[in-house]
Formats: structure tokens, sequence, C-alpha cells
């Protein structure tokens, strides 16, 4: 057994960790995601040169790494940092485009960082379930045209491809969903774009008679598969983030004196940081589990997955709420970087299922067994 | 026992309605129904509503024109106001200071600033917090020092104030000085009554993050202000601070407002839709509604019981306490579950839609624009008037008789 990382991803975490620190401190990342764009063109391409795209690719893909752990290592940094970046888009299209093969020019322009990808999966309707698929694929002529609304798309506006799913036939169930890859500029593709919560821009996809190509007919496994590996990294974006408030919050119970003590000096405050410790020990331990679990067969990454979403989404609740409660008045200011962290840590659990979703997603799958 | 409210306040109750269906404005009761953000002149507006039909200070004596509620109607009046939609009034001038001055001003100040608070001409703000004085209040440091000029006795004051909420309305605020640094340290504090508009007063927003400028910094540098400001006996400010802190009693718990709240809770929860069906039959979801329900019937009930027993008298610190820890931790979890069932549609923050005017299509369902930024400002709760922990200090304090 071996719970540290191999070299190569330890000295590229660091590497990205150091340039993060270094040039993407929180005043930036503040202009960045309230900029009208919601993201950094000089950030993105800096970035896919240290190799931080590629990283999220196996080599047979044109990358090298693409493993859970990867995405794990790379992901706790970019949640440290609170970075607005496009990276989930291009972790999760990237990885169906790449699994569903024949798309190697695309996928090196990606890791070039010359080309951005969405990921258009979810609809207004469908809360999460990933089966709810009600855009329409129609042939016409030799390629296919796209038509349905695709939901808060994360950087949606800054993305050159989006790779939407859509259904070639039935009306419900895994069966006859497909994915498709529609160029941004296509006519019959429109996006309404607007700032999320947590920082960064989100967008609503409209899709009409879209001209698209065909990635792959039975597109469900992959859908899948990609986002198991986007969960992964929200997963590590939050352990990244929680170690920075569980930091935060210690720095300011040392730090803090009323009635003449540090406020850590309080029984009440010692017990309840005590339990947010707990807490995201055992979201970290879920975390490795699903990173583990990714590259293995579908049930045990499938149950991993929805293990540490439901995890993550319980434990950010109580780390993001115990955090300002600790830190008092001054939690509650936009000045703190630790509110934004909150923010950030509470909004992934809406991301790819909330602790809901996927508490009932665990027990189906075990009862399927 | 018997809970049921008697024929007479059923009576009140039905002239409370028909009075909001009268008299609150629909442009009012809307941009609170659908979380948009209130102005200041939406405060006053109501505010002058209220007090055109002498409703507006509930907790003060008839003499100095409150209306001398009884508890019960009080109570009735506090949810049906909620449940309108009406806008909270601004508690500063009439839940807190008007009292205290009731209790302990002098007949020049009861008369010239209870009519003032009830008319809206002084808009006041509380400064209690200091940057180093928080759940530790009484070691705060803003210093008056008092002296004699050709003017008159006065106090220069020196020193900050912080987290004044709506401070950058006010036209006035009332501060616990310190007069004495001799013996302890509650025994050297004073109550002090300031007009904004005196030199040396500045006014400095603190944004909050959900971006809403709703407190401020508030600094003061030799302000001159008038003895005759002075409310009771100087070092004796704890005091009436104190008396002040435990006042707002009949509200703490907030139950009016986490009815309405929850109402819409489950408006949400109906048109919300998990695996084809309403979320609010998501076995999961349900659950998490139906704990909120019944801790809120139960304090709803808690309430009551607190208020009978208090009578003209105050509350058991403890009993309050209690009050505010679970009334806020209920406003808190229905704010939670708002949004938590918007799914995905959570994310998405539009500032300006919270705008009256905004006529922009909504992102997902229209309800979904204000809610994450009320549960990350609803943090709050749990933090101020007394932090829950505290609040839990104070409940173990007297339960132990430490
Ligand atoms: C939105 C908002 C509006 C406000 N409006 C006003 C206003 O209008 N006027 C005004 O005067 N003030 C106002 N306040 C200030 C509020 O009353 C203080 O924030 C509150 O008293 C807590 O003080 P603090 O923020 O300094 O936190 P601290 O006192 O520093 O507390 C930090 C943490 O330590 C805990 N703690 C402190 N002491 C103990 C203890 N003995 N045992 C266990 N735990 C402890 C606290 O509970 C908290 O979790 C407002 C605050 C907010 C957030």
């Amino acid at each position: 057994m071996d719970f540290s990382y191999s070299e190569d991803r330890r000295m590229l975490a660091d590497t990205l960790g150091r340039y993060l620190q270094q040039r993407y401190p929180i005043e930036t990342r503040h202009r960045i995601s309230g900029s009208e764009a919601g993201w950094s063109p000089e950030q993105w391409a800096a970035l896919a040169e240290l190799g931080v795209v590629g990283a999220l690719f196996a080599e047979d893909a044109g990358g090298f790494g693409g493993d859970g752990f990867d995405i794990a290592a790379l992901f706790e940094q970019l949640g440290k940092a609170l970075v607005v970046e496009p990276f989930l888009g291009a972790l999760m299209a990237g990885r169906a485009l790449a699994s569903a093969g024949g798309q190697e020019e695309l996928i090196g322009e990606i890791i070039s960082g010359s080309t951005i990808l969405a990921f258009a999966h979810e609809e207004p309707q469908s809360h999460y379930d990933l089966t709810e698929v009600a855009t329409r694929a129609e042939r016409s002529g030799d390629g296919w045209t796209l038509t349905g609304a695709k939901s808060v798309v994360p950087q949606a506006e800054a993305a050159d491809q989006i790779l939407v799913s859509a259904r070639i036939g039935g009306a419900s169930g895994e069966q006859g969903i497909g994915l498709f890859l529609v160029d941004a500029k296509s006519s019959g593709l429109s996006i309404r774009g607007y700032p999320l919560i947590d920082g960064g821009r989100g967008g609503e996809v409209t899709l009409r008679d879209a001209p698209a190509t065909l990635v792959a007919e039975d597109g469900f496994a992959l859908i899948e598969d990609a986002v198991a590996a986007g969960i992964v990294a929200l997963c590590w974006e939050a352990v990244g983030i929680m170690d920075a408030l569980k930091r935060d919050t210690l720095d300011y119970l040392r730090t803090r004196k009323q009635f003449g003590v540090p406020i850590g000096k309080f029984q009440a405050l010692q017990h309840r940081m005590a339990t947010v410790a707990l807490e995201i020990e055992q979201a970290r331990s879920a975390a490795i589990n699903a990173a583990d679990a990714l590259g293995g067969d579908r049930k045990r990454r499938e149950r991993a997955v929805s293990a540490a979403k439901y995890t993550i989404g319980r434990a950010g609740t109580i780390v993001a709420e115990e955090a300002i409660q600790m830190h008092g008045g001054i939690g509650m200011t936009w000045e703190l970087p630790l509110s934004h962290h909150a923010k950030r840590l509470t909004m992934i659990g809406h991301q790819l299922g909330d602790e809901d979703h996927h508490l009932a997603r665990f027990t189906a799958l075990g009862l399927a067994a | 026992m018997d809970l049921r409210f008697t024929p007479e306040e059923e009576a009140f109750r039905a002239e409370v309605r028909q009075f909001l269906k009268e008299k609150l404005p629909s442009r009012i009761s809307g941009k609170v129904r659908t979380g948009k953000r209130l102005t200041k002149q939406d405060a006053e507006e109501w505010h002058a509503i209220l007090h055109e039909r002498g409703w507006l200070a509930t907790h003060w004596p008839k003499e100095y024109g409150g209306t001398g509620w009884s508890v019960a109607q009080a109570h009735i009046f506090d949810v049906e106001t909620a449940l309108a939609h009406a806008p909270r009034l601004v508690p500063f001038g009439l839940s807190m200071l008007g009292p205290v001055l009731i209790k302990y001003g002098s007949e020049a100040q009861k008369r010239h600033y209870l009519p003032r608070i009830l008319d809206g001409t002084d808009w006041w703000c509380q400064g209690y917090s200091e940057p180093g004085a928080g759940s530790d209040l009484a070691s705060l440091k803003t210093s008056a020092v008092r002296g004699t000029d050709a003017d008159g006795d006065h106090y220069i004051v020196n020193g900050q104030k912080t987290w004044t909420t709506l401070g950058q309305y006010a036209d006035m605020i009332f501060c616990l000085v310190r007069t004495s640094t001799e013996g302890k340290k509650q025994e050297g504090i004073s109550f002090l009554l300031i007009d904004m508009k005196t030199p040396g007063v500045e006014v400095r927003p603190i944004i909050l993050l959900d971006g809403e400028h709703e407190v401020n910094e508030v600094f003061f540098t030799d302000v001159r202000v008038p003895a005759e400001n002075l409310v009771g006996e100087e070092n004796k400010g704890w005091t009436y601070a104190k008396y002040l802190l435990t006042y707002e009693r009949t509200n703490i718990a907030g139950v009016g407002a986490s009815m309405a709240a929850f109402a819409h809770l489950k408006q949400i929860a109906q048109s919300q839709r998990k695996n084809g069906r309403p979320l609010a039959e998501d076995p999961l979801f349900a659950a998490r509604l139906a704990r909120v329900e019944i801790d809120l019937e139960n304090m709803k009930t808690t309430n009551l019981r607190v208020l009978a027993s208090a009578g003209e008298g105050m509350a058991a610190m403890e009993l309050t306490a209690m009050l505010k820890i679970r009334g806020t931790e209920i406003r808190q979890e229905i704010t939670s579950l708002a949004r938590r069932a918007l799914g995905p549609y959570a994310q998405p923050f539009v500032s300006e839609a919270l705008d009256e005017g905004f006529n922009g299509e909504p992102i997902g369902p229209e309800y979904a624009a204000p809610a994450s930024a009320h549960y990350f400002n609803n943090r709050k709760l749990s933090i101020y008037g007394g932090s829950n922990e505290v609040q839990r200090e104070i409940i173990t304090k007297a339960l132990l008789e430490l």
C-alpha cells in the first residue's frame, strides 16, 4: 500500500501549486472571475504550457496522465487557489472524446491549450439524473442537427467546441443517447451566459437545428465515465478547498482574541474544529477511493464515485458553515478569501449530483448487485 | 391547557389580514415574496403606513405611541405580516432604542426622540460591536471624554464601531462608549446618542460575501457630542445595553419569518422535479422538509410558552437564548433547503435580477434568483445578536448556576 503520489505527479502538482501562488493570487482570481469573460485566456495558455491539461489525458490519447490520481493531484491545487478556468469541461469532454476514439487532432489542440471544450449534458428538468435527456438529434444529409436545451454549463461561453448529449432514439433510459460535437460558433447554437455565485461564469445552451458531428451513437457509457471523472475532479477540488478553510480557521482560532484569550481556547470551538478536521479526513479518504476506482470496472467505480460525492457534499456543508461561524462577523465578508472558499465548496455540492442524489444512487447501485 | 386563540384574538387576526390586504402595497410585498432587494424608500414607505394605523411600536406602552398589545396579539401580528410578505421593520429605533429610552431616558429625550422614531424622521443604527469587541462586547474601546466649552457640556468621542447594519442610511447612531477605564470593564461603559452628521463621523462600507452592502465601519475622530445625549447615568451603559439585547424577545425566534419562508420552500419543492415527480415526493428531500417543519411547529409552541410565561416582565435569559438558537437554526435550514431544491440552478447569480424593474428572462425557475445569496447571507443569523455559541454559554451558565 502506498498513499503518496508518484514522483511525476508530485512534481507537477508542486509546480502548479507554486504557479498559482505566484500568478493566481486571490486578487487576480477575483479580477478574472468578475471580468466580462469570467476566465483568462492568458492563464489558460500558461497553464496548458505547464502541462496541466495534458496531465488530464492518458498516454494513448496523447497526454501523460489521465489516471484518477493525476486528476486528484491537479484539482486539489486548482481548488486551493479557487481557479475558475475551464478545466472541468476539458477533462469531461476530453475524456469522452478520447474514449470514443478518432479525435487525435482535436485532443492535440486541447492539450496545447488552443481549443477549449465544454461538456453540455444536464438539462433544465434533469436534476442530476444522467438519463434525463430530452435534446433530440436528427439526421440531416450526411450529418446531424440537434434541438434542445442544456443547463448551467460551466464556462460555456469560453468553449470553442461543445460536447453535447442528445437522443437519437427512445424517450428515456440509457439507450439511444448519442454524443455530438457542436462548434460554438455554429448557427443554431446560442449561449446565454451569466455569473455564478461562486465565481466564474456558466451558461444556458440552446440548440435549434444546430449542425453537429456524431462522436458516439451509443454514448451513455462514455457520459457516465466522463461524469465519474468530473466527480473525482470536483471531490479533489473540494479537498483542496477544505484544507484551505481548515488552515485559515486554525490560524484565526490561534490569533483572534476575545475575553483576553485566543478563541481557540474555548472548548466549544475546539470540539467543533475537531469535528471539522475529522470530516475533512473522511472526505479525503472518500476522494482517494473514488480516484482509485476511476479506472476500474463500472460497478466499483460508480459506487465509489457516488460514495465520494455524497461524502463531499455532506462534509462540504459542515466545513463551509463551521468555517464561517468560527470566524464570526469577519467570516461573512467579501474581503476574506475564506468566504469565497466556502461559497465554492457549497456550490460543488450542486454540480454533478448533490448528497441526496448520490446517497440514493449508492443505494440503488448496491441493490442492483 | 388550551392552545387555541380566543375569539377576540381571532377577530384581531382578521382585522390584521384586512389591513394588510388594503394597505400593504403589492409592489413592496411582491419584492419581499420574490426575494428582491428592498430600498431605503421601501422600508420608509411601509414604516409610514404602519405609523398611520398606529401599529408600529408593538413593544411600546400606549402612552408613548405604542400598541399596548398582549403577547398573543403581537405574535399574531408578527405571523400575519410575515405571511403577507410585509418587509421586516428596521429594528434599531423601534425595538432596540425605543424601549431603552422609555425605561432609562430623560423626559426630554423621550419627548424628542420617540416621536421621531415613530414618524420616521430619524433612522437609527446600532453602534455596539468594534473590531476587537464582538462576543466580548464589554472590552469595547471607543472613548468618550467629558468636557465643557463655550457651547456647554459635551463628550469628545474617538474610536471605531463595526458591522453597523444599514449605517449608510442612518441619521443617528446609539453607541456604547468607554467613559472610564477603572474597575470592571462593564462598569466604565456609557450609552450615547450621536448624530451621524456630526463632523468627524465617517462611514465606510463592508461588502458581505453575497456582494451586498449591508454593514459598515463607523469611525469617530474627535466627534463632539452634547452631554444631554447621554442616556441615563454615566458608566451605567452596560445595564441599558443588556436590557436592550434581551428586550426584542417577541421576535427573536423569527417564527413568522420562518413560517413564510417554509411556505415558499414547499412551493419550490412542489415545482421542482426529480425522477419525474415533484421533489417534495423524493424520500430524502421529503424527510428534510418534514424535519424542519416539525422543528418549526415545536418552535411555535415553545415561543408562545416563553412569551406567555414572561408576561409583562422579561423572559429568563436561558429561555430567550434557546429561542435565539433554535429559531435561527430553523431559518438557516429553510434557506439551505431552498438552495438544495434548485439543483444546478443554485449556481447562477445575476445580481441585477434582484433589483426592482429588472425584466431580463430568469435563469432557470424564477424563484431561483435570490436563493443561494439568501442562504449565504443568512449565515449571519447564528453570528449576530449574540452568537449561538455565546447563547449556549448563557444557557449552561444559568442551568449550572455558574
Ligand atoms: C451581518 C451582520 C450584521 C451585524 N450588525 C450589527 C449592528 O448593526 N451593530 C452592532 O453593533 N453589531 C452588529 N453585528 C456584529 C455582531 O453582533 C458580532 O459579529 C457578534 O457579536 C460576534 O462578534 P465577532 O464577529 O467579533 O466574532 P467573535 O466574537 O470574534 O467570535 C468568533 C467566534 O468565536 C466564538 N466565541 C466567542 N467567544 C466565545 C466563547 N466565550 N465561547 C465559545 N465561543 C466563543 C463566536 O461564537 C464565533 O464563532 C453584525 C454582524 C453581522 C455578521
